[in-house]
């Protein structure tokens, strides 16, 4: 076996970051609530012990919450992005080779280390971590990134791994895929596993050894690459670059239900601002947006509106002014009169790199100023502050902005945020 | 690239120090007239926070407030540069977790446990030993102070 992934990932991450900065938490129960506070989308150890489950409603678990006086917190993104920024850094000192999957996930290639003693190097990983971050995470280990995930799974239930499980000794890859479920092998969802365990493969071991036409008939060949993985062949390599954004997507709740179209139209418009920047910095430009607007499903009393408008532009563009007059035409289009909206957002599609420009001879816009315009834009937002200078149809009020009644300082990205100690 | 060594045995690369401060891939662009002869030559510019810190992954900022420091030059209002990566010695300057508060303090490792140290008279050293019910969590190393004389 020549091939060797590290997989590591932050054991409750929203909650251990909490923690770094208000250290009366440790031990102490506690869950992150979705952007609007809507629902539970993380939890500490204490937490999942008490029963509250990932996903649910904020107001269902409030009886238990209240009863055992879990602290509640609003997501807090500015710092979970920088805090995930330094842990991957940090992986990053580890190997030259690095795959960002996620958030709180990583892989290291681990390739041409075969003369490391990897138990001693993933613990060196989890405490190098832990000291210069305060994070606690996992490392798993093994020739494929399938079973580098799966390592690492038992390295976070078993109590003698101690936080890092290697994978390299055939024996001990039998027995840790005999001791998975089906359902929880990387890519497995829950219909899969379903259907597996119909079919009697009940572990990770029995779908390690079901045939390959078997695998490639019920699985297709995605779950094919699965079973070759967990059999020990490496299939995925990592994802050093990440593939190019195909859609830009700005999409939220509102704090409150929504009815006028004034509002949505300001909610729109402050969401396509955002999406515009986002173009703008990876230097690309679009030619489709769509606008789409829902109410509250969860609501059944309440009339059930949703809608989308796409519209091919012209010519390609990243001008803020330009997308926002474009997305407030095709809200018009789908606005109606009489819901209680409570979700709205905007996808920029057909992205080309700003580079190649396609005339058109009917181009009414100079677009040499738009560009002008919009790098001073970027300028006074990068060096005073977003949201200084705006778009009008953003509105100063925003009364329909998400809703953050648990909120915290954003510790590490702002002066006026940070600890005051003494 | 910074070699680092580290207590326990292994050495490391560490290769996202400088991830921060990157040289642009072209300095300027040339459409006409005559390249900067002094191009090929382009350093790095000097950096408060390498200097403050060196591990800018691993720092964090943190601000004092009240006098239990003076006599270590700390002041109110100090930004205090926390680098979490150093090992800790006796006689640092460190953030400390004393029973799930914060505190800014000397510390002195001693034979039978540790000392935090107020910079100021008025205040009384915490000691700190096996058996106290005290717990003791070194968040981090005070690297360095920045400070404004005009905002």
């Amino acid at each position: 076996m020549t091939s060797l992934f590290l997989h590591a990932d932050i054991n409750n991450c929203y909650a251990s970051i909490f923690r770094i900065f208000k250290p009366e938490l440790n031990g102490v129960p506690l869950v992150v609530l979705s952007n609007n506070d809507g629902s539970i989308i993380a939890r500490s150890q204490e937490a999942k012990d008490l029963g509250i489950q990932m996903g649910q409603p904020f107001f269902e678990a409030k009886p238990i919450i209240d009863k055992y006086q879990v602290r509640v917190y609003s997501s807090n993104y500015p710092l979970f992005h920088d805090m995930s920024t330094r842990f991957h850094r940090t992986l990053g000192t580890f190997s030259l080779h690095q795959e960002i999957y996620s958030i709180d996930e990583g892989f290291l290639d681990l390739g041409n280390f075969y003369q490391t003693n990897l138990q001693q190097y993933g613990a060196d990983i989890k405490r190098t971590v832990w000291k210069w971050l305060g994070l606690p995470i996992c490392v798993g280990i093994a020739p494929t990134k399938t079973l580098a995930k799966l390592a690492n799974r038992i390295a976070k239930k078993s109590k003698k791994a101690q936080g890092v499980l290697v994978l390299n000794q055939p024996a001990h890859i039998t027995a840790a895929l005999k001791i998975t479920d089906v359902g929880d092998v990387w890519g497995i969802g829950r219909q899969y596993a379903t259907k597996l365990r119909n079919f009697g493969v009940l572990t990770a071991w029995d779908l390690a050894n079901v045939n390959d036409a078997f695998a490639k008939k019920h699985l297709t060949i995605v779950g094919l690459r699965i079973v070759k993985e967990l059999r020990g062949e490496a299939c995925a390599d990592l994802e050093i670059e990440p593939p190019a954004k195909k859609g830009i997507c700005t999409r939220r709740s509102f704090g409150q239900p929504v009815m006028s179209l004034d509002l949505l139209q300001e909610a729109v418009a402050t969401y396509m601002t955002r999406s515009a920047f986002k173009l703008r910095k990876q230097k690309s430009r679009c030619s489709q947006l769509s606008v789409f607007v829902e109410t509250n499903p969860f609501n059944p009393n309440q009339a059930q509106y949703n809608n989308c408008k796409t519209i091919q532009l012209p010519v390609p563009t990243n001008s803020t002014l330009e997308l926002v007059s474009y997305a407030l035409t095709a809200l018009k289009a789908i606005y109606r009169e009489g819901y209680k909206y409570k979700k709205a957002g905007v996808l920029l599609d057909d992205i080309s790199p700003a580079t190649a420009m396609q005339g058109n001879i009917f181009d009414t816009i100079d677009r040499g100023k738009h560009l002008d315009l919009m790098q001073t834009l970027d300028l006074l937002s990068s060096k005073m502050g977003s949201g200084l200078v705006k778009v009008a149809k953003e509105g100063m009020e925003k009364s329909w902005k998400m809703r953050q009644d648990y909120s915290t300082p954003c510790y590490t990205t702002r002066l006026e945020d940070i600890l005051v100690v003494r | 690239m910074n070699k680092v060594k580290n207590a326990d045995t292994v050495h490391w690369i560490l290769l996202g120090y400088d991830a921060e401060t990157k040289l642009p891939l072209f300095s300027s662009y040339v459409k006409a007239g005559f390249p900067s002869p002094a191009e090929d030559y382009a350093e790095e510019r000097i950096s408060l926070l390498n200097f403050l810190s060196g591990n800018p992954t691993a720092t964090f900022y943190v601000l004092l407030e009240g006098d239990s420091m003076i006599d270590f030059n700390l002041f109110e209002g100090d930004l205090l540069v926390i680098d979490r990566s150093l090992e800790v010695r006796s006689g640092d300057i460190i953030l400390a977790n004393l029973d799930n508060e914060f505190t800014v303090k000397m510390l002195e490792i001693t034979e039978s446990g540790a000392r935090l140290v107020p910079g100021n008279k008025k205040y009384a050293p915490v000691t700190i030993t096996k058996n106290s019910e005290l717990e003791l969590l070194v968040w981090g190393v005070v690297r360095g102070i920045a400070r404004r004389f005009r905002k």
